[in-house]
C-alpha cells in the first residue's frame, strides 16, 4: 500500500494522491486524518456523543481512557479541540466516539452539540494521553470524576465491562444535580450488572462539594487504591495535595484538560520554544519571534511584518494574540510568531 | 532618479498619508471580520475545478495520438497549471486562507506544481518583493537581475540583447522563478555562503526533478506508443503557464505609471507610506470575472500589494473602496486593458535595452520611473491617465 501510494505520487507531485481522491469521498485520505459523524446522541440536556466512522489511515489502536483531536470547520474557519474517547476499541466496530459537554463560553462545545448534523467531515488527531488503565487493570480502582471528567473514565468502566474483567470499582462522581450526569441510566445499569463495582453520585446543588479531606467518609478504603481522577482543576489540585499528604502519589493518575480557553487572565505569559524546551517570560506587547529571539532560539523569520507568512509555527498548547487585530488564536492552530504575543503560558513548535 | 520623497512626489501632507493608512488599515479589518464560510467554499471549489482540470487533461491524454483529445487534453493542463499556480499557489502560500486554519490549505505547507520550490518563492517574492516593491536596489523583481526596467538602473551592452532575453524569460519562465531566490548576484559578488546556495541548489534539483519525472517521463510512458505525443502536450501545457503567467506578472510593476523608489525613501518610510508605494508602485488590469481568476486576481495588483494575505476573491470589492480613495486624495489608480498594460510594459524592455542618450525622457520624468524632481505624480500621470479614458 506504501509502495503503491509512493509510486502513485510521483506522477501526483507536487500533491499526493490523497488530495485527489479526498475530493471524491472525503475518508479517501490518509494525509489529514478525516472522519465523518454518523450519529449525534443527545447525552443530558448539555451534552451529547459524537459517533464517527473514521477514514483512512485511522489505526483502530487506542486505549480507553486516551484522547483524540478533533477538527470541526464553523464558519468557514477550523478549531480544533480534543476530547476523550468514550467508545471501546473492538474489531467488529469501526466507529469511535467521544462525549462533549457545552460550556456556557465555549463556542466550539456549543457547535459540536447543537449544531453538528450527521455527515458532516471532521478533520481527526490521532489518539493520545497515558490516563489509561494498566493491563490487567488492578485489583482494586478508585474513579474519581466531575462534570465531563466522567468522559475518560466511562471508556474504561465500559472496557472492563466488555471485557468482563471489572475488578474492585469505586465510582465516585460529582455533578450538580441528577439531571447532569452523564450516562447515568448506563452506569446504573453496569452497577447492577458487576457486584464489584460500586457507585457514589455527589450531587453538589443539594449535597455541596465532596471534600477530598473526608474521602474515608465516602470510599473507606481509598488508600488501597489505585486512582484515576479527572473533573474540573480546582478538583485535581485538592487531589494531588490530598494524595501527596498521604505519601500516594505514584497511586495517582489525572488527567487536566487543555488550559482554560476563554477568559484566560492577563497578557503575556511564559512561552515555551519546542523540543528545545527554552523559555521566556514575556509581556504582553512582546512578540513571540523577539521573545524567541531574546533567548537564543533560531526562529524563521522574513519580512517581520505579517505579510511573507515565513515565521509561521504551530501553536502546541496555550493560546496567542494577533497583535494587529486581536484574535486570539488556540493550539492546534499554525501562528505568524512576528505578530503574535502570548496570551497566557504557551508553546510553540519550532 | 526614482521617487525618494513619497509625499512630496504624492502631493500629500502629513495628515492625507496619516488619513489614508488609517482608512487601509480599516479596510483590512472590515475584510478580516467577514471572511467565512463563503471564501471557504470559493477556494475549495477552485480547488476542485482545478484538480478536475488535471485529472480530465491527464486522462485525454491517454489517447494523445488523436489530435481532438491532444488539443482537448493540452488545453485543460494547462489551464490546471495555471490555476494551479496563480490563484491557488501564489495567493495560498501568500497566506491567504490560513484564516481557514486547514493545514491541507496553508502556507506552511503548500507546495506548487512549478519548478520553484515554494519555501523560496515564499522568501524571494512574499519578503523580498512584497515588503521592498519597486525599491531599485533592494527589490529583486526589479527587473530580476536580468532586465532593464527602469533609468534608475545603469546601463550595459548586455541589455541590447534585452529583446531576447526577455522572450527567453518568457518561455522558461519557471526556470526563472526557480532560481531566482539563489540570487546570483550575491554569488558573483561573494556575498553569499556557499553552503546556503548548494542547499538551494540542491531543493531545486529534487523539485526540478520531480516536476519533470512527471510531465516528460512517467506521463509520456504511461499512454505507451504515444509517449511523444504526450510529451509534446505536456510540454505545450507548461509553456501556455509560463507564457500566461510571465505576461500577468509583468503587467504587475513594469507599465507606465508603477513607480520606482530609492533606498532612501525605504529608509525613511512610516507604516502608512508603505502602504502609498505599494499603491503607487503597482499597476492593474481591467479583467472581468474568469479573465481574473485565471490571473489570480493579480489584475488587481494594487489591492493585492496592499494586502497580500487577504483572501483574492474580495479584491475585487476592494477595489472599489481603494479606486474611491485615489480619487479623494487624488492619487492615480494605475490600470488598463491587459493589451495596453502589457505593450507600455514591452515597449519600455525594448527601449531600455539602448543607453540613455538615445533616449528622450529624464529618470525624473519618463513613463516607467518618475520622481518628485521631474514633478508630482498628479501632474506628471494625469495626462496619460486622460487620455487613456478618451481612448
Ligand atoms: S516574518 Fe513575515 S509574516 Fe512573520
Amino acid at each position: 500500500m506504501g509502495l503503491l501510494r509512493g509510486l502513485v505520487s510521483r506522477i501526483t507531485t507536487p500533491l499526493l494522491p490523497d488530495d485527489y481522491l479526498h475530493l471524491l469521498n472525503p475518508l479517501w485520505s490518509a494525509r489529514e486524518l478525516r472522519g465523518v459523524v454518523v450519529n449525534v446522541v443527545p447525552e443530558t440536556e448539555s451534552a451529547a456523543t459524537l459517533v464517527i466512522k473514521p477514514g483512512w489511515g485511522w489505526s483502530a489502536q487506542y486505549r480507553a481512557g486516551q484522547y483524540i483531536g478533533i477538527g470541526v470547520q464553523v464558519d468557514g474557519r477550523w478549531h480544533w479541540r480534543s476530547y476523550s474517547l468514550t467508545s471501546v476499541p473492538t474489531e467488529a466496530d469501526s466507529t469511535i466516539s467521544i462525549t462533549v459537554k457545552a460550556t456556557p463560553e465555549g463556542f466550539l462545545s456549543q457547535h459540536l452539540v447543537g449544531g453538528l448534523v450527521p455527515g458532516t467531515v471532521v478533520r481527526l488527531a490521532a489518539p493520545k494521553g497515558d490516563f489509561v488503565l494498566p493491563d490487567p487493570p488492578p485489583e482494586k480502582i478508585l474513579f474519581l470524576t466531575g462534570g465531563a471528567g466522567l468522559t475518560p473514565v466511562m471508556g474504561m468502566l465500559r472496557m472492563l465491562h466488555r471485557r468482563d474483567i471489572m475488578t474492585d470499582v469505586h465510582l465516585v462522581h460529582s455533578a450538580p444535580t441528577e439531571r447532569d450526569v452523564l450516562f447515568r441510566k448506563e452506569l446504573h445499569g453496569l452497577a447492577d450488572r458487576h457486584q464489584s463495582l460500586r457507585l457514589h453520585e455527589q450531587f453538589t446543588d443539594t449535597m455541596g462539594m465532596l471534600a477530598l479531606d473526608r474521602l474515608d467518609e465516602v470510599v473507606p478504603d481509598w488508600v488501597e487504591r489505585e486512582a484515576w481522577v479527572c473533573g474540573p482543576p480546582p478538583m485535581l489540585d485538592a487531589a494531588e495535595r490530598v494524595w501527596k499528604a498521604q505519601h500516594l502519589t505514584g497511586k495517582l493518575h489525572v488527567e487536566r484538560f487543555s488550559i482554560q480557553l476563554d477568559g484566560a487572565g492577563g497578557e503575556g505569559g511564559t512561552v515555551t520554544f519546542g523540543a528545545g524546551g527554552r523559555t521566556a517570560d514575556v509581556d504582553g506587547a512582546t512578540t513571540l519571534l523577539e521573545a524567541g529571539e531574546q533567548v537564543g532560539v533560531q526562529m524563521p523569520f522574513g519580512c517581520r511584518m505579517g505579510i511573507c507568512q515565513s515565521c509561521v509555527v504551530p501553536l502546541v498548547a496555550g493560546t496567542v494574540r494577533d497583535l494587529r487585530n486581536g484574535t486570539v488564536h488556540v493550539e492546534g492552530d499554525r501562528i505568524q510568531t512576528c505578530i503574535s504575543a502570548a496570551a497566557g503560558d504557551c508553546v510553540l513548535g519550532v | 532618479m526614482a521617487v525618494t520623497d513619497i509625499k512630496q512626489f504624492a502631493h500629500l501632507t502629513d495628515a492625507d498619508v496619516e488619513a489614508i493608512g488609517r482608512e487601509l488599515d480599516e479596510m483590512r479589518r472590515d475584510l478580516e471580520e467577514s471572511r467565512g464560510a463563503r471564501d471557504a467554499a470559493y477556494i475549495r471549489n477552485a480547488i476542485k475545478l482545478q484538480r478536475g482540470l488535471a485529472v480530465g487533461g491527464r486522462a485525454a491524454l491517454f489517447a494523445s495520438a488523436f489530435p481532438p483529445a491532444w488539443i482537448a487534453g493540452t488545453a485543460m493542463l494547462g489551464l490546471a497549471k495555471i490555476i494551479e499556480n496563480m490563484e491557488l499557489g501564489h495567493n495560498v502560500i501568500h497566506g491567504q486562507w490560513d484564516w481557514m486554519n486547514d493545514p491541507e490549505v496553508h502556507s506552511s505547507a503548500w507546495e506548487w506544481d512549478t519548478a520553484c520550490p515554494s519555501e523560496q518563492w515564499k522568501h524571494s517574492h512574499n519578503f523580498v518583493h512584497h515588503k521592498y516593491t519597486n525599491v531599485v536596489g533592494k527589490d529583486d523583481d526589479v527587473g530580476y537581475g536580468i532586465l532593464r526596467v527602469t533609468r534608475d538602473q545603469k546601463w550595459h551592452p548586455v541589455y541590447l540583447a534585452q529583446p531576447l532575453t526577455n522572450a527567453l524569460l518568457a518561455t522558461f519562465f519557471q526556470y526563472g522563478v526557480a532560481l531566482h531566490d539563489l540570487n546570483i548576484k550575491e554569488i558573483r559578488r561573494g556575498r553569499k555562503d556557499p553552503r546556503t546556495t548548494w542547499r538551494q541548489l540542491k531543493q531545486i534539483g529534487r523539485k526540478v526533478g520531480r516536476q519533470i519525472g512527471k510531465d516528460y517521463v512517467l506521463f509520456p510512458l504511461l499512454s505507451g506508443p504515444q509517449f511523444l505525443s504526450t510529451l509534446t502536450a505536456n510540454a505545450t501545457a507548461n509553456l501556455m503557464r509560463n507564457l500566461w503567467s510571465y505576461t500577468v506578472i509583468f503587467c504587475g510593476h513594469f507599465p507606465d505609471g508603477a513607480e520606482k523608489f530609492t533606498v532612501e525613501e525605504f529608509e525613511n518610510e512610516t507604516p502608512h507610506e508603505w502602504y502609498l508605494r505599494q499603491m503607487l508602485g503597482s499597476a492593474n488590469f481591467r479583467a472581468g470575472p474568469v479573465m481574473a481568476f485565471m490571473s489570480g486576481n493579480l489584475c488587481y495588483q494594487i489591492e493585492h500589494h496592499l494586502f497580500p494575505d487577504l483572501p483574492s476573491n474580495r479584491y475585487a470589492e476592494m477595489s472599489q473602496r481603494i479606486r474611491a480613495l485615489c480619487e479623494k486624495y487624488d492619487l492615480p489608480y494605475t490600470t488598463g486593458s491587459f493589451t495596453h498594460q502589457y505593450m507600455q510594459t514591452l515597449r519600455t524592455l525594448w527601449k531600455l535595452s539602448l543607453p540613455d542618450r538615445f533616449l528622450t525622457a529624464t529618470p525624473d520624468a519618463a513613463p516607467e520611473t518618475a520622481s518628485e524632481q521631474g514633478g508630482t505624480v498628479q501632474a506628471l500621470r494625469r495626462p496619460t491617465q486622460q487620455h487613456r479614458r478618451a481612448g
